[in-house]
């Protein structure tokens, strides 16, 4: 099997690594870099909970190699908050009660992120179809179209929050 | 839910990946956008030697209009023609379709290209290239052929016209006419499924609203897409009031031999082709029209 | 999060405490824990349905590289331990030894230094069977000529049947329905609820951590019941209690799934043992749906007898019960068919007599779960369903009929025909309300209008009645321990509040409600009060969370522990202020002197004083602990309204409306309730159109993953309406009564009610769920109502 390097920004910073082919991208960022916060649900591609920004487009990171990452620009939820200000979407989730057990949120809120970056003011219906590739079995959906509505009044009414830059790191720089 | 173990290679032309489709043929496979393949390899029902990555092909992520055809390179995410006011005003059905696959995140990756190539004969795209009529680009190391959509499936699903050493490069789907419509219209269990039955439907009318050109499919009503000749046929000469419409639909059911499986009995898909057929006409017929439903 | 200084009290939509770390990942789910030099287990499943196995190779499988160990059920049975006690007395396999159950049973545990290497070794274990005659249809077990699929137990049990149980008055009954036949009305309804699975977006799996120079074994896991689970650990794998921990972090979703011990663990702690490294066992979607405790599978034959006014007499209930492979249902153990016998619901019955006989299929072991409330969804469907059908039959709109038959608020405590006494209710406050919200007789008159023109319309109505908080003692138990539960509260100098309990949450929020409790009843602001639980170390003993019994058992613990600690601080006070505690008063967070409120102690001055000053007579310290054996069970209640709109084309079901109204006694956080009632609506939602794990004829399992079980995405889900009633719980601290599960208990028949509704008037009576368009297409194809 062969083994290639790469080199991948993760929320700004760059990570370098020598990974498998066929190492998918949801375990080198979990197993690998303790990037835990991007979760696994499911094996056919179907529940979300492993959605991450590429290249600021939605990917499900199950459904793609850590190969196919190399030169991209990722962002996860780890990078969300910065400088102690929590991004309007993950305010969105906690003012609208859009969380119970937290598993499908980093997901849910990445399709949120990503929904509102190419539709800024969408609409429930809208909304609804944006995050169809994401399940949740707690919250009925109720209040995640609320959170969504929410981050994408407070992200017109400031200016569009960019998502981290800047950085590099080795795998195994602080294990 | 994890892969054999295989290896990678990228290819950052169209030369260059025929040429490595040339040196590992069938032991390989083409990754584009991922979304059929790498589920199968985490089930390890594909077995390749090798995946070949087209993703970094910029020369094959193209849509432009020439020469009487819409070019769309094989590279294309869905999410473009999702997006593409283009497709939505001319090429409704295309936007339709791209529409009903998947997610919207599973769009941002997913091209029309692997699609058509990959062959499931529950995927969208092939029942919408034999309603358009479209034809495929293939480039092999002898250079590139076109062969008509029709020829380009066989009635075994999975199996195209590709030899182990070509790569489908582009679609081109002939201009609409100054009066055309056209529609997509997908029966599912829920959003994101593949079709319980989807027919794809094309019209073209003369200043009379009489039909010079109609072109209908149907996916997932038998083991591989289906072009309803004898309800295209019957169709061209008339014009789509209600009579016409629901025979056409009854012609386009007879083609129809759908299996009863977990997206409902068989007896229901065949009725179902019969109600898709005449709401994709209707839709269709709308557009043409210059209105929507 | 800001802390605030003024007293709250229950009621409020406090914001969530646990949401700071999920909204950043920076959850601890099990799949999370990383330890140095841990391997990974991977589990080699059976294809077969029913087969021998006549030979187990691990040769090739030990060759893979980063393989370090294969488990076979020989193995586990040389430490006894291929086998293990379930949850209702049955025993289960751990791994098979020498014959398969069902398809996806556990074979064999590889042991690799990574995942891959893991799944690599399982790919290469090669396993010869002998296929036998598979049994998937409950009716065909009980034949006698059925092959014997439990030959382990033939002594004790010698067919394939594990239980016939029956309650209520038979004789009576029967009375009743020999009168009805002559005199009233007689409803026979033949019901099947298909099987399903609560699927929780985080799979099942474990870290098991054995240290062989401590002989104390950790194990993460995703459990609903730590403590029982540590308990029947050590009475199961002979491991002293004491050195057993088990830590359930967080947990992403449970729904009943993570309540059983599965294979995966066990064979991890034993991976552990053997290694003396940790060992993380993580199943993935395909195992979780195909192989852990699935949900209903009930056949169902229910008659009901009336007068010809409508008024109830007499309910009649037959169930046959497919348990699958090994009865591992999740239940109190004295209750078999868990409180299936609550489904004379909300109507005065005088009568009633339910009998269950349960048998084995070749199909996944199971199954008490998915929200249930231990066989509460069934009890609820069916009667709800027999409501509607009586109505339907008689000519009577069916929330008439269910007014007039209604248990009357003056009748509670109420003692049912099948010896349940339901605490408190006001049905039809719940039903008027609904009623009202969506504006019931004009629903009504449009749908009458609409039905001339030839539009399906219908309008469904659930009113159910909710049994819940299981339970006293001294008839509720899970594996033997009785079903209390705890909280621990110590009081710190400084006012603030660390309190533990036994309940586990898997997404209902404790450590916000549960604070909140405190706070109120010591005057503190929850964001004073931390709240832990999950770690058997260090939580008191629970039985956990499921059966929506947190609120009614753990909170009424908490209650009472919080009122113990202020009793205490009651008498520091006293001392301090030189008063008796009789001139006392109370106001939130402070205690002050009758008449002279201006001397007075806050709860922070009398924690600082308990550590400082305290009191000659008392110990030091501020801290108080409650073990909670409630007096009785509590019966939160609603009535749903859906409506349904149907296309006569493909026979798709629409929900244009659906109004709930929920009674679940005292609130204690709005905002959490109405999280609930969303999630758990779409839970109900989801087995009435689209979720089913079915077999085929040779036990291959259909639906066993997330292309093909159809959870709702948020377009298939309705923007729920949510209202409430409050009746509170006369028997519990807060008069809380949980509402977790309602909406799951009383959701699918409101939309399956309203579908037949739809459909009634046209001679439809029935459609079992789920309600595929096809199944619809199909009445409508016989009745020659389709169209475009």
């Amino acid at each position: 099997m062969s083994t290639h390097h790469i080199s991948v920004t993760i929320n700004g910073t760059v990570y370098e690594d020598d990974v498998d082919s066929r190492l998918l991208l949801v375990h080198w960022l979990r197993d690998s870099l303790h990037l835990v916060g991007t979760h696994i649900g499911c094996d056919t591609t179907s529940c979300g909970a492993c959605t991450i920004l590429v290249n600021g487009k939605a990917a499900k990171s199950c459904t793609m190699l850590a190969v196919q990452a190399n030169g991209c620009q990722l962002s996860t939820v780890e990078g969300l908050e910065q400088n102690g200000q929590l991004h309007p979407m993950q305010e969105g989730f906690h003012q609208e009660h859009a969380l119970q057990c937290g598993y499908c949120t980093p997901g849910m809120m990445m399709a949120g992120i990503a929904l509102l970056q190419s539709n800024p003011h969408p609409t429930e219906e809208q909304i609804r179809i944006g995050i169809s590739g994401n399940l949740c079995r707690c919250t009925g959906y109720v209040n995640i179209v609320k959170a969504i509505q929410y981050a994408a009044e407070k992200m017109q009414a400031s200016e569009q929050v960019p998502l981290a830059t800047a950085g590099a790191k080795e795998v195994g720089d602080d294990d | 839910m994890i892969p054999d173990a295989f290896d990678y290679a990228e290819a950052h032309s169209i030369v260059e990946a025929v040429e490595l489709l040339g040196h590992y043929r069938d032991d390989a496979k083409i990754l584009a956008g991922g979304h059929s393949l790498i589920p199968l390899l985490r089930f390890r029902l594909a077995a390749p030697t090798v995946l070949i990555d087209i993703s970094k092909v910029d020369e094959l992520e193209y849509m432009h209009e020439a020469d009487g055809a819409l070019h769309i390179g094989a590279m294309t995410r869905e999410s473009a023609l999702d997006t593409s006011s283009l497709i939505l005003e001319r090429y409704p059905i295309l936007h339709d379709t791209a529409m009903s696959i998947a997610d919207p995140t599973v769009r941002n990756w997913a091209t029309i290209g692997g699609n058509l190539a990959h062959a499931d004969p529950a995927n969208d795209h092939p029942a919408t290239m034999l309603a358009l009529n479209a034809s495929i680009v293939i480039t092999g190391p002898a250079g590139q052929r076109v062969i008509p959509v029709t020829e380009f499936f066989t009635d075994i699903a999975f199996e195209t016209a590709l030899q182990p050493d070509e790569l489908l490069t582009e679609i081109r789907i002939p201009m609409p006419g100054e009066r055309a419509g056209s529609a997509y219209v997908k029966l599912k269990r829920k959003i994101g499924d593949y079709a319980i039955i989807g027919v794809a439907a094309c019209v073209e009318l003369d200043t009379n609203g009489v039909v010079t050109q109609a072109g209908i499919a149907l996916t997932n009503a038998a083991p591989y897409s289906i072009k309803a000749r004898d309800a295209e046929q019957f169709l061209v000469g008339k014009s789509l009031d209600d009579a016409t419409l629901h025979q056409v639909a009854d012609l386009a059911a007879a083609d129809a031999h759908p299996l009863s499986d977990g997206r409902g009995p068989a007896e229901y898909k065949q009725a179902m082709v019969r109600t898709l057929c005449v709401r994709a006409l209707r839709l269709a017929l709308a557009r043409a029209n210059g209105r929507d439903l | 999060m800001t802390t605030d200084a003024h007293p709250h009290r229950l009621g409020e939509a406090y914001k969530r405490k646990e949401d700071a770390r999920f909204i950043r990942g920076q959850g601890n789910y099990v799949d999370d824990v990383q330890l140095p030099h841990m391997l990974y287990g991977d589990i080699v499943r059976s294809p077969y349905a029913h087969a021998l196995i006549t030979n187990i190779d691990i040769s090739e499988a030990m060759k893979v590289p980063g393989v370090v160990a294969v488990v076979t059920g020989k193995d586990l049975e040389a430490a006894g331990l291929a086998w293990m006690p379930t949850l209702s007395a049955d025993m289960e396999a751990v791994l098979a030894v020498d014959r398969v159950h069902f398809q996806m049973q556990e074979v064999a545990f590889v042991v690799a230094t990574s995942r891959y290497a893991a799944a690599d070794g399982v790919a290469s274990v090669q396993v010869d069977y002998e296929p036998l005659p598979v049994v998937i249809d409950p009716q065909k077990a009980l034949d006698p000529d059925a092959p014997l699929l439990r030959p382990d137990k033939a002594e004790k049990q010698p067919t394939n049947q594990i239980y016939h149980w029956e309650t209520g008055d038979r004789a009576g009954t029967e009375a009743v329905f020999t009168d009805a036949e002559a005199n009233g009305v007689v409803i026979k309804q033949d019901m099947f609820i298909p099987r399903i699975h609560p699927a929780p977006i985080e799979t099942c799996g474990c870290v098991a951590d054995y240290h062989a120079a401590t002989g104390k074994l950790t194990v993460w896991l995703t459990s609903q019941a730590p403590h029982a689970h540590r308990t029947l650990f050590a009475l199961v794998a002979g491991l002293p209690e004491h050195r057993i921990r088990i830590i359930s972090p967080d947990v992403g979703g449970g729904f009943g799934n993570k309540v059983p011990i599965y294979p995966g663990y066990v064979c991890a702690v034993v991976a552990s043992l053997k290694t003396g490294k940790p060992v993380k066992w993580i199943e993935d979607r395909s195992e979780n749906l195909g192989s852990t405790g699935f949900a209903r599978d009930y056949h169902i034959h229910a008659e009901l007898a009336a007068d010809k006014d409508g008024n109830v007499q007499g309910l009649r209930v037959h169930t046959l019960a497919d348990h699958g492979a090994f009865d591992a249902a999740a239940q109190p153990t004295k209750f078999p068919a868990g409180l299936f016998h609550i489904c004379t619901g909300s109507y005065d019955f005088k009568h009633a007599f339910v009998d269950v006989d349960a048998v084995h299929t070749n199909k996944a072991p199971g199954g008490i779960a998915y929200r249930c409330s231990f066989r509460v969804t069934e009890a609820s469907y069916l009667i709800e369903r027999m409501m509607d059908t009586l109505a339907h039959d008689i000519g009577k709109d069916p929330a008439d009929l269910r007014l007039q038959n209604f248990i009357k608020p003056e009748a509670f405590p109420y003692r049912s025909a099948l010896d349940w006494t339901y605490d408190s209710g006001n049905y039809e406050g719940a039903l008027k309300l609904a009623m009202k919200n969506v504006d019931y007789a004009g629903l009504r008159r449009e749908q009458a209008e609409k039905r001339a023109r030839g539009e399906l319309m219908g309008i469904g109505i659930s009113s159910f009645t909710e049994i819940v908080g299981a339970g006293p003692g001294k008839h509720f138990d899970i594996a033997g321990i009785q079903m209390f539960d705890s909280c621990e509260i110590r009081v710190h100098p400084t006012g603030k509040v660390l309190a533990r309990i036994g309940v586990q949450t898997q997404g209902q929020g404790h450590e916000t409600t549960f604070s909140q409790i405190i706070a109120a009843e010591l005057g503190l602001s929850p964001d004073d009060v931390d709240v832990e639980h999950g770690d058997t170390d260090t939580a008191p003993y629970g039985l956990g969370t499921y059966a929506s019994r947190s609120t009614a058992v753990g909170g009424a613990a908490t209650a009472i522990a919080a009122r113990k600690v202020r009793d205490k601080a009651k008498k520091i006070a006293a001392y301090l202020l030189e008063a008796s505690e009789d001139d006392l008063e109370w106001e939130p967070g402070r205690f002050y002197v009758k008449g002279a409120p201006t001397r007075g102690k806050t709860m922070q001055e009398l924690a600082f004083a308990a550590y400082t000053n305290c009191p000659p007579f008392l110990e030091p310290g501020l801290e108080a602990v409650n073990y909670y054996d409630p007096p009785d069970l509590t019966y939160p209640f609603g009535s749903y309204i859906c409506v349904v709109d149907i296309d006569r084309g493909t026979g798709e079901v629409h929900i244009r409306r659906f109004m709930a109204v929920d009674d679940c006694g005292t609130v204690i956080n709005p905002m959490i309730v109405e999280g609930q009632v969303h999630g758990g609506l779409t839970q109900g939602l989801a087995p009435a159109l689209y979720e089913e794990l079915s077999y085929d004829e040779e036990g291959n399992i259909q639906g066993g993953n997330f292309q093909d079980y159809l959870i709702p995405t948020a377009v298939e889900t309705p923007g729920w309406e949510i209202d409430r009633t409050v009746t509170p719980s006369p028997h519990h601290p807060i008069g809380a009564k949980g509402v977790g599960e309602s909406p799951t208990v009383g959701a699918p028949q409101a939309i399956v009610n309203a579908v037949v509704d739809a459909l009634a008037h046209v001679g439809v009576r029935h459609i079992d769920m789920p309600i595929t368009p096809w199944k619809v297409w199909k009445i409508l194809d016989e009745k020659g109502l389709t169209a475009d």
